[in-house]
């Protein structure tokens, strides 16, 4: 009878231990997850500000203007435009 | 000794008779309320004693949601929502040094003055800075000022600015649509915050998630019909014109003939949505969506059409325009030009109004109605743009031979510049109206027809004629492509009478083989000399047109010349 109470005992303590030990991973985890997922909103936030910047480099007015005056670029006229059919339609 | 065996020896002492109940009562009422305490506590205060227990580890966070972002059909963003911080304060507990606040100042980019003036204007509560960019907002949580804090908010970009305010709109607190796009669909691009309840530690850590109280509902994306290159160059094509002309406002529309897509959609004047603050109430109007004008001889084709349709005439049919004057009643219509005979090809061609008001008068007015509501004039366009109007066109019933006749060449009635771009749609495809949107499209929209194909066709060859010699609009001509159009040049009305101001207008399409695009320009109030619809607006339709054309890979159907290569040396010419 003393016996088994002894490992009744045993058992318990083990039992609590481990309950301590995991609810400490767990919480160790749920912080890392936390970490994570504000990381992952903050990069998501990066992104619609990059996404912002690209926009307005890539503006058609910004690249026109510079077409235009640093690379001299120019529409070639009519006369000079060649047609060239794929395959006959 | 002697008390301990005194205490022995004497007899037990005899209480006092109620002694006992009354302990035992007193224990008892104790007793009582203790249990009457606990009740207390755990009936009828258990849910403040719950509340406070829990407000000690539990909190409830706000998720944040998104807002979606609005796209062009390619892709691009045309507005993007972003965190931003807003920087408010509790002047009465602010406690910092004077370098302190200056630092703070300094940070906020504003000057020391204008920071004590918020501090000490006598508020409870004051926002010092709102749209802080997050690191901004850092840096002043560094401060560690007491009494100063932040809070999470969006701000929302549109990185076209002034070219696509007028479509877009804009958000309010909370990021919260407030106009044009934003506004009609903000059930569908605005996120709502969830909410979730966690567990703290005492450094205020979340420790462990309890609950999610509420998922959040991120904004979606909306994939607008519009193209942002398109709409660039309609901007800039009709800001030059307009400016040119001295004019007092425009608008420009291009609509892809096979789906109804609004492709670009352009007003002059016009506002930034990124900065509001000097933006006039006046400027934010969608004017080609919003404002009715009376269109003019861009009606023109229309009533032929219904003519045609009606069997009344013929292409070729004769029509006497001389003497360039018709008399109904005491009214008498006017042609810019006199012209003798002529065909009823010509008179769309050169735009007789005697010939038009003569073909018209030819029909029932239950007729000429018909086809211009077949056409979409008096019903909205249905873009989904708040505000869109409907324009005017009376029931048949109450015109008289006069306005019939009015109405032949375009006053007497009002649209807005969508409906006049949707009507072409109808002679740019065989005889289909289609329906517009400001949305993307998967593919081929059907339309509804409202008139024979081969009337369509005749139409359309009419139309090309407008731009060939003899024509209205030989300036809307578009080197490599055949295109087709109408002018207009109408009188505005002013407190009921004509003015000798003008709203000058060109609608049209191209390449005519197998059209792609309409194009329709209105230019409001000209004041720069010339104000005939093909002087003003020609000029603007073609550039916009064949530089769309060529944006979009439109195959020429008109080459100018496939052999000609330019002789050695000679001079390059700037093309625009």
């Amino acid at each position: 009878m003393v016996k088994l109470n002894l490992l009744l005992l045993a058992a318990l303590i083990a039992c609590a231990l481990s309950l301590v030990t995991s609810r400490h991973q767990a919480r160790g985890l749920f912080v890392e997850l936390e970490r994570a997922q504000s990381l992952a909103r903050g990069f998501e936030v990066e992104y619609g500000q990059l996404q912002l910047e690209q926009s307005t480099w890539a503006m058609p007015a910004r690249v026109e203007k510079i077409a235009r005056e640093q690379l001299k670029m120019q529409l070639p006229g009519p006369g000079r435009v060649q047609v060239i059919e794929g395959r006959p339609r | 000794m002697s008390t301990v065996s005194a205490a022995r020896q004497a007899p037990a002492p005899r209480l006092p008779p109620l002694r006992a109940p009354m302990v035992f009562g007193g224990l008892l009422i104790l007793f009582l309320l203790l249990a009457g305490r606990s009740l207390y506590l755990q009936r009828i205060d258990k849910h403040f004693l719950q509340e406070q227990g829990s407000s000690r580890y539990s909190r409830d966070l706000e998720v944040p949601a998104h807002r979606g972002r609005i796209l062009d059909r390619l892709g691009d963003p045309l507005a993007i929502s972003t965190p931003m911080k807003a920087i408010w304060a509790w002047p009465d507990k602010v406690e910092a040094t004077p370098e302190r606040l200056r630092a703070l100042a300094a940070t906020l980019e504003i000057t020391p003055d204008a920071l004590a003036a918020k501090l000490g204007g006598g508020e409870d509560f004051v926002y010092l800075k709102k749209s802080v960019p997050p690191e901004v907002a850092a840096r002043v949580a560094a401060l560690a000022i007491k009494g100063i804090h932040d809070d999470d908010q969006y701000r929302r970009y549109y990185p076209a600015g002034e070219v696509m305010g007028h479509i877009l709109g804009f958000t309010g607190d909370g990021d919260v649509g407030q106009e044009g796009i934003e506004l009609a669909q903000q059930s569908w691009l605005g996120g709502v915050p969830g909410s979730r309840r966690v567990i703290i530690n005492r450094r205020g850590e979340v420790v462990e998630d309890v609950e999610a109280i509420r998922a959040p509902q991120e904004g979606r994306d909306l994939a607008l019909s519009l193209d942002s290159r398109l709409q660039y160059l309609a901007f800039r094509e009709l800001k030059a014109a307009v400016e040119a002309n001295k004019a007092k406002a425009g608008g420009l529309v291009i609509l892809d003939t096979r789906t109804g897509e609004i492709l670009a959609l352009a007003n002059w004047p016009t506002y930034n949505p990124n900065n509001r603050s000097r933006a006039v109430r006046d400027r934010m109007r969608n004017r080609a969506l919003t404002d009715t004008f009376e269109p003019g001889s861009t009606m023109k084709p229309f009533t032929i059409a219904a003519a045609l349709e009606a069997g009344k005439v013929q292409p070729t049919t004769i029509v006497d325009t001389a003497p360039g004057t018709l008399t109904i009643g005491n009214k008498t219509i006017h042609d810019a030009h006199r012209e003798g005979s002529l065909t009823v090809e010509q008179v769309v061609q050169k735009s007789s109004n005697v010939g038009a008001a003569k073909i018209a008068l030819s029909l029932p007015p239950e007729t000429m109605w018909a086809a211009l509501s077949n056409a979409g004039f008096g019903s909205p366009p249905k873009t989904g743009f708040p505000g869109e109007v409907a324009g005017r066109l009376r029931p048949a019933k109450s015109w008289r031979p006069i306005e019939q006749a009015t109405m032949a060449y375009g006053h007497g009635l009002s649209v807005n510049l969508v409906q006049l771009a949707r009507a072409y749609t109808v002679f740019a495809t065989d005889g289909e109206l289609k329906p517009v949107t400001l949305f993307k499209e998967a593919g081929p929209v059907a339309g509804r027809p409202v008139l024979k194909p081969e009337i369509a066709r005749e139409v359309r060859h009419m139309l090309e004629m407008v731009v060939l010699p003899g024509g209205t609009a030989p300036k809307a001509q578009v080197a490599g492509y055949r295109v087709g159009g109408k002018t207009g040049t109408a009188h505005k009305l002013e407190d009921g009478a004509y003015a000798n101001k003008y709203v000058s207008s060109f609608v049209g399409f191209a390449p005519v083989s197998n059209p792609r695009l309409v194009v329709a320009v209105m230019i409001d109030e000209p004041s720069g000399g010339q104000y005939y619809g093909g002087s003003v607006a020609a000029p603007v339709f073609s550039s916009v047109m064949g530089t769309a054309l060529r944006l979009l890979g439109v195959p020429p159907d008109a080459p100018i010349s496939n052999v000609l290569l330019p002789p050695e040396g000679s001079e390059v010419r700037e093309e625009t």
